[in-house]
C-alpha cells in the first residue's frame, strides 16, 4: 500500500544538526515534491513529544551536551514503537550512537543509549576525520561522505554493517572496515556531506520504503555529478 | 646574555625573511616567525615583553577588527599589527620582529592559538568577538573552544573586551573570570544562533531571543553592556551616542567597529577620535573591495562559514544584483563543505547566480535543492562574462577569496 501523504519527521535538528545534517531532510522533501508526491516535514523541538505516526524519521549529528539532552528527550518517547512498525529511520553520527546500548560523552562518562540497535560506542584516541568511500548493501551504488567523529562504534550480532569501507575511516576508526549499521528498518551511518546530498540513490531507497512502493525516476542532475566527482577523487 | 642572543636570533630571522621575499617565495610573510620560533621557542613571549599588546580573537571578524583597532590606536602613536591575517604563532612573531618594543601591537589570533598567545604575550587587553562552527574537520566543535578559552582566561589578568550578545563568549569569560573584573561588555549583536541550542552555563534548552538573551533554567542573562551597537549608532552606558558611518559596509563591519571602539577607548582613545580613524579604512585585505572589470562592477565579499554567510546574505538580499559564489575546500577552508547546508541559500531565489571554485559541484547541489537556478563555470572570469553588464557581488570562502582577489588585481576582463 502506498501512502498518499508522506510525513518526514526531522528529530530534534536544533540539537542534532552540527554537521549540516539538516540537509538530509531537505533532500528527502524535495525529491518527493519533485515527483508530485504530497510531503510534510514535521520538525521536532525540545518542547514537542515525538510524533509516532511518521513515515520516515531522520536523526543527525551533534555535540555531546546536545546529544545527551536529545537522549533524555527521546528516552521512552516512542521510537521503539516506530521501529516495531518497521518505519524507516536514517540515523547519522550522534543520531546513530544514541540508538545503541551505551555511548561515551564529555569527559568519558558512559551513558546508556536508547538500546534499539545492537551496538555500543566507546571513545577513539584520535577523532576519525576524512572523506570515505564505501560499498554498501541494499543494492546501492558506492557511498561517499565525510566522517568526523570521536566515537568508536562496535556492532553486536543482531546488527550488520551498512557498508564496507574502501577508503577513509570506519565505525571504530581507520582500521575498521565497517561503516554504519543496518538493523530492522534503521539505516545508520557516520557519513556527513550530508549523506543524502552526496548519495541520491540512498535518499530514493529510503523514500521508496516510506512511500511503500516504487517512485518515478528523477532526471539526472547535480547530485549525480557530485556523486561521480567524489568517487573519481579516490 | 639572553638578550644578546635574542638580538642575533631575531636579526637572522628577519634577514632570511627579507631574502625570501626578495626571492619572491610566498611564505616570506611568516618565514621569519617560523625561523625565530625554531631557534627560540619562547620568541613570542620575549618579543611581547615590555610591549603593549592587544589580542583580537573569535571565529569571524578578526582581520577587520584588528585593522579598525590598529587605525584607532594610531591616535596614540605608531602601532604594529599582523594585518595580513597570518594569525598563528609564527604570524604573530613575524609581525613583532624588527619593530621597536615601544610600539603598541594589535594582533589577531586564531581561536585555537588564543590560549597559548594569552600566556605568551600577556596582553593589556584581549578582544573576544564571537564563536561559531567553522572548519569542524580541523579545529573542533564549538564547546571545545569555550572550554579552552575559559581555562586560558582563568589565568590571565589583563582587560577583556567581549561581545555580550554571544552566549558562548560570555560563558568563556564568566567561566574564566567569575568576578567580571576588568571586563568591558559590548552588545555587538549576534545573527547566527545555530551553535547555542543550549544554555552554555547550565545546559538547559532555550529559544532564540528577539532581545537580550537569558536562560530560564539558571537565570544567567546577557551582561549589562558598557557599549551597545544599535543600528549604526554606538551607545555608551552613560548615554553618549556616536554615529559609526564607516566606509566598510554591512552589519558585521559595524559590530567589529563597536568592539574596536570599546577596546580603543579602554586604551585612552576618545570614541569620536577612534571612529574618525576607523572611517578611513576602506579595504581590509580585499574584503568589500570594489573592482571595475570591463563592463562589470564587482564587489568582493568573504564568507567562510554559516555565521559569515548569514551576515553576507543579509547584506545581499537588499539588492537585486547577480551573485557569483566561489567555493574551495582546502585545509585553510575546512575540507568538508557540509556546512553549506546550514546556510539559507534559498534567499538568493530570483537572482542570477553563477558558481565556481574547486568545490563548485557541492555548491551546485546545495543550490539545486534550494531551487536557486544557477550555472557552473571554470573560473571567475567566465562567471562574470556570463552575467549582464553592471554590478555584481562575488562571495567566496577563504582560499577562493584569496584567488579571486588575485585575479581581480591581475584583471579578468
Amino acid at each position: 500500500m502506498t501512502a498518499s501523504r508522506i510525513r518526514i519527521v526531522s528529530v530534534l535538528p536544533g540539537l542534532l544538526g552540527t554537521y549540516g545534517d539538516g540537509g538530509n531532510v531537505l533532500v528527502l522533501e524535495r525529491r518527493l515534491a519533485w515527483r508530485g508526491v504530497d510531503v510534510e516535514v514535521v520538525t521536532t523541538t525540545v518542547d514537542d513529544p515525538l510524533p509516532v505516526g511518521g513515515d520516515l524519521y531522520v536523526l543527525g549529528g551533534g555535540e555531546d551536551e546536545a546529544q545527551v539532552l536529545a537522549l533524555k528527550l527521546l528516552r521512552g518517547a516512542g521510537l521503539a514503537t516506530v521501529l516495531e512498525r518497521g518505519t524507516p529511520v536514517l540515523a547519522v553520527c550522534a543520531g546513530l550512537q544514541l540508538l545503541g546500548s551505551t555511548l561515551v560523552v564529555g569527559d568519558g562518562t558512559v551513558v546508556p543509549g536508547l538500546d534499539v540497535l545492537d551496538l555500543s560506542t566507546g571513545r577513539l584516541e584520535r577523532r576519525a576525520v576524512g572523506e570515505v568511500i564505501a560499498r554498501p548493501g541494499l543494492g546501492l551504488p558506492q557511498l561517499t561522505g565525510f566522517a568526523n567523529h570521536g566515537g568508536a562504534t562496535v556492532l553486536g550480532p543482531a546488527a550488520q554493517p551498512f557498508a564496507r569501507v574502501l577508503s577513509g575511516p570506519g565505525n571504530a576508526g581507520h582500521a575498521d572496515p565497517d561503516e554504519g549499521v543496518l538493523q530492522g528498518s534503521v539505516v545508520g551511518t557516520y557519513l556527513h556531506g550530508p549523506v543524502l546530498a552526496r548519495n541520491p540513490a540512498l535518499a530514493d531507497l529510503l523514500l521508496t520504503r516510506a512511500h511503500g512502493g516504487p517512485l518515478p525516476d528523477l532526471p539526472v542532475g547535480p547530485p549525480e555529478a557530485l556523486h561521480a566527482a567524489r568517487l573519481a577523487d579516490r | 646574555m639572553e638578550q644578546v642572543l635574542d638580538h642575533v636570533v631575531f636579526a637572522f630571522a628577519r634577514l632570511v625573511g627579507s631574502a625570501s621575499r626578495l626571492a619572491r617565495r610566498g611564505a616570506g610573510l611568516t618565514l621569519p616567525g617560523r625561523i625565530a620560533l625554531l631557534l627560540s621557542p619562547s620568541a613570542l613571549r620575549r618579543l611581547s615583553r615590555s610591549r603593549r599588546v592587544i589580542l583580537v580573537s573569535g571565529t569571524n571578524g578578526k582581520t577587520t577588527t584588528t585593522r579598525l583597532l590598529t587605525a584607532a590606536l594610531g591616535f596614540l602613536g605608531p602601532v604594529v599589527s599582523n594585518g595580513s591575517g597570518s594569525n598563528l604563532e609564527a604570524g604573530l612573531v613575524s609581525a613583532l620582529l624588527g619593530t621597536p618594543a615601544s610600539r603598541a601591537a594589535v594582533l589577531e589570533v586564531d581561536e585555537v592559538v588564543l590560549p597559548r598567545a594569552l600566556a605568551s604575550c600577556r596582553p593589556v587587553a584581549v578582544v573576544l568577538l564571537n564563536l561559531s562552527r567553522d572548519q569542524l574537520d580541523r579545529t573542533s566543535e564549538v564547546s571545545f573552544h569555550v572550554a579552552r578559552w575559559q581555562a586560558a582566561l582563568g589565568i590571565y589578568d589583563g582587560s577583556v573586551v567581549a561581545n555580550a550578545d554571544d552566549p558562548l563568549v560570555v560563558a568563556a569569560v564568566r567561566g574564566g573570570r567569575p568576578t567580571e573584573r576588568d571586563v568591558v561588555w559590548v552588545a555587538a549583536g549576534q545573527t547566527w544562533w545555530g551553535d547555542v541550542p543550549l544554555c552554555p552555563a547550565c545546559g538547559a534548552s532555550w529559544s532564540v531571543p528577539d532581545g537580550p538573551w537569558s536562560c530560564t533554567g539558571c537565570g544567567s542573562q546577557r551582561p549589562e553592556p558598557a557599549w551597545s551597537l544599535v543600528g549604526d549608532t554606538l551607545l555608551s552606558r552613560s548615554g553618549e551616542s556616536a554615529k559609526l558611518a564607516l566606509a566598510l559596509p554591512g552589519r558585521a563591519s559595524a559590530a567589529n567597529a563597536a568592539m574596536a571602539a570599546a577596546a580603543a577607548h579602554l586604551q585612552g582613545v576618545p570614541v569620536e577620535a577612534a571612529l574618525e580613524r576607523m572611517r578611513s579604512v576602506t579595504d581590509v585585505e580585499g574584503r568589500y573591495l570594489s573592482s571595475r572589470q570591463g563592463e562589470h562592477d564587482l564587489r568582493l565579499v568573504l564568507a567562510k562559514n554559516p555565521a559569515g554567510w548569514l551576515e553576507a546574505l543579509t547584506e545581499l538580499v537588499r539588492g537585486e544584483d547577480p551573485v557569483v559564489i566561489a567555493l574551495n575546500a582546502r585545509s585553510a577552508d575546512g575540507i568538508d563543505p557540509s556546512w553549506l547546508w546550514d546556510v539559507p541559500f534559498e534567499r538568493l531565489r530570483g537572482r542570477p547566480v553563477v558558481v565556481t571554485g574547486e568545490r563548485a559541484v557541492d555548491l551546485s547541489v546545495r543550490l539545486f535543492y534550494a531551487e536557486v537556478p544557477h550555472t557552473v563555470h571554470p573560473d571567475l572570469a567566465t562567471c562574470v562574462a556570463a552575467l549582464p553588464p553592471g554590478a555584481c557581488s562575488v562571495v567566496a570562502n577563504y582560499t577562493a577569496f584569496v584567488q579571486a582577489r588575485e585575479s581581480l588585481a591581475r584583471g579578468i576582463a
